[in-house]
């Protein structure tokens, strides 16, 4: 056991540095760097935790497709940090102000924290026994079968953003030659070519 | 002491023995995957190909090696020095640590997970990072545009890859390799999954960015893309990665579709033969494949890159991911 809170140890130090890192690189594209390796090792602690499948789905979405999308966005960005921090003074009174008011909900959050009755027993529910049958089939039962229909709604929840987005960045552009597979193949030589016997001298007209 | 040697110690050094023996043979075929690659070409181009350095030229990866190593290391002006020598590590270090997971043979693997088939996706889904790093880093035109293509053309060809595994581990009832391949033992799946078998092939060659998809650092219009600013040993560790990408790709392609270290048919004669022979022939069959596609497809174009794997591949693979669900179903074969 000595092991297996070594590496609780290492993987919540180096998560919690790097998440610090987050936030004080100068560097945008730094800060996603670490950003990555903030979510490896919260994959980590999944893994400690003995929840394999949410460690590997979390490396799969956020390391995999989230964060490369965030990568691509920043890289693109042309930052000068010279800039940034000329405004600084300037803006602080509103980012404290803001920063101060987001701290005192939390604290009402916090403060007036109750578990709900549901939650308490839904807690004592017994799970399947690990031992038995692996973690993602444990998972999968319980999603499939009790929450199905709040699975599909967040299924439908996801189509109806993806929809969104797609509506929002389509821009019919006019005069673009576009590729038209069909065309080319239904395309026969006697459409386009015709064999001319030409007279010497003379040419087609 | 006695517990902390039987604990701790010995376990310790029997996994690294193991990683040692998967490590050796690997980098070993990498090297050797190069030469063969240059033969292949050669022949198949009417040329000889290195055939000076030992005999039949069997000694050319290692002089290329020691050049590569007495070069001079390069860092551009501008560029940002961490990242861009993090880049190349990470690209190598990712197509070493798949292999963790990786059957050879029944019984022969680092780590025997639940989740082996997860672990594979996660990690093939990291190679992008090595190539945004690189052209990021290197404060370069050429190497930007380069990442740039890669990145949007990986997240593209994953998303068939998942849909593909996804078909595969439905058929098998399980996300463990080893009993994806136990579950191969009537028939191989690239016979019932063939559509699949072929998308996957060729999303693997999206994937690893090889040829007709090499546009990540397609010479004629990019120099060498992403890897314009390398040189010396950061330049090799590159070249060694795609090199080991593309044989980790084809362990994964064996295991999905071609039946991992099984015989081809339940022969004793066939039987004898040791699973790792099976599998490493397999594997050379796959690496055969992508490099005679590399001396027959002229470069695909960007859009049309764009278009197969969105309007072609994504629609296919989940046709027959839900094709296959049904057939499971309706015929009462789904595995428990």
């Amino acid at each position: 056991m000595i092991i297996a809170s070594l590496a609780f140890y290492l993987f919540s130090f180096i998560a919690v540095v790097s998440a610090l890192n987050v936030i004080f690189q100068r560097n945008p594209v730094h800060s996603v760097l670490w950003l990555i390796l903030t979510f490896f090792n919260a994959a980590g602690l999944f893994l400690l935790l003995g929840a394999e499948f949410l460690a590997m789905i979390l490396v799969v979405v956020y390391v995999g497709a989230v964060a490369v999308l965030f990568l691509f966005v920043v890289m693109m960005l042309d930052i000068n940090v010279a800039m940034i921090r000329e405004g600084f003074m300037k803006y602080l009174p509103v980012g404290a102000f803001i920063g101060i008011v987001l701290l005192v909900e939390l604290a009402l959050v916090f403060g007036g924290w109750a578990m709900s009755p549901e939650a308490q027993a839904l807690r004592l529910a017994p799970t399947p026994d690990l031992t038995q049958i692996p973690n993602t089939e444990a998972l999968g039962r319980i999603m499939y079968t009790q929450y199905v229909y709040v699975f599909q709604a967040a299924g439908l929840v996801l189509l109806v953003a993806m929809i969104g987005s797609i509506v929002l960045t389509m821009r019919r552009r006019v005069g673009v030659r576009k590729q038209d597979i069909s065309t080319q193949v239904n395309r026969r030589a006697e459409d386009t070519v015709e064999v001319v016997k030409a007279e010497v001298g003379k040419g087609i007209a | 002491m006695a517990e902390f040697i039987n604990g701790y110690l010995i376990p310790f050094a029997w996994i690294l023995g193991k990683i040692l023996l998967f490590v050796l043979p690997l980098l070993v075929a990498v090297a050797y995957v190069t030469y063969a690659e240059r033969r292949i070409i050669g022949a198949m181009q009417m040329r000889i190909g290195p055939n000076v350095v030992g005999w039949f030229g069997l000694l050319q990866p290692f002089a290329d090696a020691v050049k590569l190593l007495t070069k001079e290391t390069v860092l551009p002006t501008g560029s940002s020095p961490v990242v861009f020598f993090l880049a190349p590590m990470v690209t190598f270090s990712l197509a070493m640590i798949a292999w963790a997971v990786i059957p050879v043979n029944e019984g022969w693997f680092i780590s025997n997970i639940n989740v082996g088939i997860l672990y594979l996706f996660a990690v093939s889904s990291l190679g992008v990072y090595g190539i945004v790093m690189a052209g990021w880093a290197s404060n370069s035109r050429y190497a930007f545009l380069g990442a740039m293509r890669s990145a949007a053309q990986m997240v593209s060809y994953e998303v068939s890859i998942g849909f593909v595994m996804i078909s595969v581990l439905l058929t098998a009832g399980s996300l463990n390799l080893s009993e994806i391949v136990m579950a191969q033992k009537g028939m191989w799946y690239f016979i019932p999954h063939f559509p699949m078998f072929v998308i996957f092939f060729v999303s693997v060659l999206a994937e690893t960015n090889r040829h007709p998809f090499d546009l990540p650092e397609a010479e004629s219009e990019l120099v060498a893309g992403f890897m314009t600013e390398y040189s010396s040993m950061s330049f090799a560790l590159f070249f060694l990665g795609e090199y080991a990408n593309m044989i980790m790709m084809s362990g994964v392609v064996t295991i999905l579709f071609l039946g991992g270290w099984l015989a081809p048919f339940d022969i004793a004669i066939l039987n004898a033969v040791p699973g790792i022979v099976w599998f490493a022939l397999k594997i050379s069959f796959c690496l055969f494949l992508m490099i005679w596609v590399r001396a027959t497809f002229p470069r695909y174009r960007y859009d049309q890159l764009m278009r197969l794997g969105w309007k072609v591949f994504l629609p296919l693979s989940l046709i027959w991911l839900v094709l296959t669900a049904g057939f499971l179903v309706y015929t009462g074969r789904v595995p428990v």
